[in-house]
């Protein structure tokens, strides 16, 4: 099947939906691969590097539309500027389109494109379960965005992010809250914390506060009991009494940080407002706040979208084209979400698409399937936090042996031991004893002496070993003189087989200890 | 030479044996050690040789006997392929039990000895031990060795009642213990036809075929995963085998070394069973989970493939890398690929370690050899419990061919048949990546949680095959 991948239209858009590598990795899969011209000019990928992986270049938008069976983008479809059509319409009847849609917040897209008997796959919409995360764009853009609003946050703070002790004073470190410690977030705590900032960050699900920690961020804990995870790894709406000791942690963290990221979503609905007029008053002047919510309204009140703005001294970043501020690298994470979805979809390798529905993470992300719209699909089963286990069987204890019993079980061995020995010293005789004295002290030596051994030199030692128990060959050198031809032929052989051990044995040692060197 | 030089020159044998031991403390002192062990050993043989109890007339048999054992024995070393070890040791214990058998069969039939009373008794017993000891080591590693060369299948062979079967031939060797001490008074039992004119040989030979079946059954039950076990407890064998010999023969020398070479066979079999924390007994009785209660948790979820050129990235991310081979590179021969990766990355300035369970492999040590036969200086390759605390440091381990000593069901699942066995716990690092050929559960069948966690890659296909790949890209 054909594979077109058009350039995007969205004003400030920067991304492109495959790179050349995902493309060459698409070709193997059996699809024909034509992209727009000047698709990938604004992520630095040239129309050439494209042709070199075998892509075709298509330059006119309304023919690649009309010829690609499957049409990738980033975007979801919107009126084309140059052509002043929708790119719906672009897209041929019972094509498939692979994009972000957001359907939730598109009702009259979703109806437009079942007009044309499409299928749609949204990004936006695959389940998040481990098995989809090599397809789940919606991470892979977050990363990018939390870390790009450091970045921005930098940009527009006047002043250092880490701390320095220098011979004209001292230079305090810069405190960032990041509130909301999704993907987003942890990428900001990442970012912020690398480049020497005091991280401290807040979370509703109490299950991250790990992962908050593990990357040496600060979690802000609010003395209230509250579960805030919803299914999917997502948040969920809090209780009021929730929300108010919430904003009044966020009241006092303003009067102290000088950076705020929030990253707060609630799936379908708007961004909660955690950060109030008040607050961004309170803030020390020169203090920034980037607001990765802004498409959906904002956490911050003063929030403008797509803008900076300055209000009461305060930066307010709103922009929602973070991901496309570094345009070739998010391009190249989404094109490969997009060539890990097409290998789920092709499970043969034959450039044809199966829209199997019996697979979770399929039927999650098919929004509309030949002109039916499919969304929402049943809730997913899996939830990225771990279920709550049931409680740990209780073992049962066996009944605790008396204390004489165990004692008797203790000394049993030895008293025994001993028995034994002074009954074999009644009979035995004395050159018996002799024997059995050395053997004794030989066991003791030797236990002593192998304790000793490193255990990197166990295998040398088992084949040392095996060469000194070839000291029965004594045993048969004393025999061989002996008239019975049998017993001469015995030891003999004995005398064979117990060389090859003492050889084999040595040699093989020395080879292996010629081998360890530092 | 008068006796009592023999005895000095058996004494300095003995003295050079231990110290060639316990040069094994560490690599620098350990080959200066194995020379110690071959001076003891031809001190040893030139002074029986010299001592009067050899005629001038065996000579000729000895010379010949000695150099053609010598150099089947050193072409078998020169030939060894370091992955073969753990059957070339298997194979060399079974030539010391075949020994000890022969060496008492000759003792037995040989009529010189003139002791009476309980001396004699006692110098049966010794024979009839020392034989039996013999054949058991004997059948059992050879056993052991078509186990470890894959002659037969690994698995364990669990007979039906088989503890009663092993009790019964218990019995039946005390028994016939009896029997052949009783009729050696008597002189019964005499078997002309086959030259055994002494009494008592007819339970002598049954017991020789009691044992060995003994020894073929023992090791038929046991589970590959048992086999660093079996191959040190059979070592442990043949050195009781010999002290028997020393015992039978009165000879201090056999005697003193024999239980050096027992007890280090048996300080290894322990090592290896609290390394897989399992008893010792029931390693012996063999089978794998056959005493646990409770059934293990499943293990559900979905690994996250990765390919060699993503592993090369990760690799190329991290700082600090930790390799855990395990019986998987020996099959795939990777361990040289094995080290020029780390030759590379450590160029690259990676820090790159060895993370060793005392059980990975075939044998005690097995992968300390493999990794210096491939040039892993040995000061970058660490014990289990040198590393086990550090693994929050780590960014990238790779688990090569290994399952059961990198899996965490061992830790927190009671009821798992390896609970509480002590693993690596590299799951605690940045990223694991495990490569696998396919999906199977290691050698205790067990499914390993390890696959499906987070932070867990699996990069599937041969050792080597797929460390190439990763190596090319590293290069490019």
């Amino acid at each position: 099947m054909k594979i077109g991948i058009p350039k995007e239209v969205h004003a400030g858009e920067k991304r492109v939906a495959t790179t050349p590598e995902a493309a060459a990795q698409l070709i193997k899969l059996g699809f024909s691969v034509s992209v727009e011209s000047g698709a990938g000019a604004a992520a630095d990928l040239s129309d050439q590097a494209y042709q070199d992986a075998g892509v075709n270049i298509v330059t006119d938008t309304a023919t690649l539309w009309q010829q690609s069976d499957i049409v990738l983008k980033v975007r979801a479809p919107e009126l084309h500027p140059a052509l002043g059509v929708d790119e719906c319409d672009l897209l041929r009847e019972g094509g498939c389109l692979i994009s972000f849609i957001w359907p939730a917040q598109n009702a009259g897209l979703m109806d437009k494109l079942a007009v044309k008997n499409a299928t749609v796959l949204a990004m936006d919409s695959v389940p998040r379960m481990s098995r989809a995360q090599k397809l789940d764009a919606l991470s892979s853009m977050a990363n990018i965005a939390g870390y790009r609003a450091i970045v921005e946050a930098a940009q527009h703070f006047g002043r250092f992010f880490t701390g320095q002790i220098t011979a004209a004073g001292k230079i305090p470190p810069a405190k960032v809250l990041v509130i909301g410690a999704g993907v987003a977030g942890l990428a900001a705590i990442g970012a912020a914390k690398s480049m020497g900032a005091i991280v401290r960050s807040f979370d509703t699900r109490p299950e991250v506060k790990e992962q908050i920690e593990s990357m040496d961020a600060e979690f802000l804990m609010l003395d209230f009991k509250e579960e805030g995870s919803g299914t999917g790894g997502y948040a969920k709406t809090m209780s009021p009494e929730f929300i108010a000791a919430e904003m009044a942690l966020f009241a006092q963290q303003a009067k102290e940080v000088d950076i705020i990221v929030t990253t707060a979503l609630i799936p379908g609905k708007p961004a909660p407002k955690l950060i109030t007029a008040e607050m961004v008053q309170s803030m020390k002047p020169g203090s920034v706040i980037v607001d990765l919510a802004a498409e959906q309204g904002g956490n911050c009140e003063l929030t403008e979208k797509d803008q900076v703005v300055v209000k009461h001294n305060v930066t307010l970043i709103g922009y929602t084209n973070l991901p496309s501020r570094l345009a070739n690298q998010s391009s190249q994470l989404y094109a490969t979400n997009l060539r890990h979805l097409l290998t789920e979809l092709c499970p043969a390798k034959d450039g044809v698409i199966n829209v199997n529905f019996d697979d979770e993470v399929l039927r999650g992300a098919t929004v509309i399937k030949e002109g039916k719209i499919t969304w929402p699909p049943p809730p997913p089963t899996l939830s990225a936090a771990p279920a709550a286990k049931p409680a740990a069987p209780v073992l049962t204890t066996a009944p605790k042996k008396s204390a004489v019993a165990s004692a008797l079980k203790q000394l049993l061995p030895p008293v025994i031991g001993v028995a034994a020995l002074f009954a074999l010293g009644t009979v035995a005789p004395a050159s018996f004893m002799a024997h059995f004295t050395v053997f004794v002290l030989a066991c003791f030596v030797g236990y002593q002496v192998i304790w000793n051994v490193s255990p990197s030199l166990h295998t040398p030692l088992m084949s040392v070993t095996n060469a000194i128990s070839g000291i029965i060959v004594i045993g048969a050198l004393v025999q061989v003189s002996a008239t019975d031809t049998l017993v001469v032929g015995l030891a003999g052989i004995s005398i064979l087989i117990a060389s090859v051990n003492i050889v084999g044995g040595f040699l093989v040692t020395r080879r292996m200890l010629e081998m360890f060197r530092k | 030479m008068p006796q009592s030089l023999v005895t000095m020159a058996y004494i300095v044998a003995t003295i050079l044996f231990i110290l060639s031991l316990s040069g094994l403390s560490n690599q620098e002192t350990a080959r200066r050690g194995n020379y110690y062990g071959m001076l003891g050993m031809a001190i040893a043989i030139i002074a029986t040789t010299l001592s009067g109890a050899v005629a001038n007339t065996a000579y000729p048999i000895l010379i010949v006997a000695i150099l053609l054992g010598g150099s089947v024995g050193a072409v078998l070393a020169q030939k060894v392929a370091m992955t073969q070890m753990p059957e070339l040791v298997a194979i060399m214990h079974s030539l010391v039990g075949m020994a000890a058998v022969l060496i008492g069969f000759a003792n037995f039939m040989d009529s010189a000895s003139s002791l009476s009373g309980v001396e004699k008794t006692i110098h049966e017993i010794e024979i009839y031990i020392g034989i039996l000891i013999g054949a058991v080591t004997f059948s059992g590693s050879v056993i052991a060795y078509c186990k470890l060369s894959e002659k037969i299948s690994g698995k364990p062979l669990l007979l039906p009642g088989r503890h009663i079967f092993n009790l019964m031939l218990l019995l039946a060797a005390i028994g016939l213990g009896w029997l052949f001490l009783h009729q050696c008074e008597s002189g019964e039992g005499c078997l002309p036809q086959f030259m055994l004119n002494h009494g008592g040989a007819l339970p002598l030979l049954i017991m020789t075929v009691i044992a060995l079946t003994f020894g073929v059954h023992m090791v038929m039950a046991i589970g590959g995963a048992d086999m660093p076990v079996v191959v040190s407890m059979l070592n442990s064998y043949s050195g009781w085998a010999a002290a028997a010999t020393g015992f039978m023969l009165s000879n201090d020398l056999l005697i003193v070394t024999g239980a050096l070479v027992g007890s280090s066979g048996a300080i290894l079999s322990y090592i290896m069973c609290r390394a897989m924390n399992r008893h010792f007994l029931s390693v012996i009785a063999g089978g794998f989970g056959t005493g646990g209660g409770g059934t293990a948790a499943e293990v559900v979820g979905e690994v996250q493939p990765i390919n060699a050129d993503e592993t090369a990235q990760l690799l190329l991310a991290a700082k600090n890398i930790m390799i855990i081979p395990g019986y998987g590179m020996a099959v795939a021969q990777a361990q040289h690929t094995v080290y020029e990766l780390t030759k590379l990355l450590r160029e690259k300035g990676k820090k790159v370690g060895f993370g060793i369970h005392p059980v990975a492999g075939r044998m005690p040590g097995h992968m300390n050899v493999l990794l210096a036969e491939a040039k892993v200086p040995y000061d970058i390759v660490y014990e289990m419990d040198e590393i086990n605390d550090d693994w929050g440091h780590v960014d990238v381990s790779i688990v090569i061919g290994a399952n059961d000593i990198v899996n965490p069901s061992a830790l927190d699942d009671p009821n798992s048949p390896i609970a509480g066995m002590p693993v690596l716990e590299c799951w605690k690092g940045e990223t694991t990546i495990v490569m696998k050929r396919s999906m199977a559960s290691g050698y205790a069948g067990v499914g390993n949680p390890l696959f499906v966690m987070d932070n867990t890659r699996m990069l599937f296909g041969d050792a080597n095959a797929m460390l190439q790949e990763v190596l090319k890209v590293l290069k490019a």
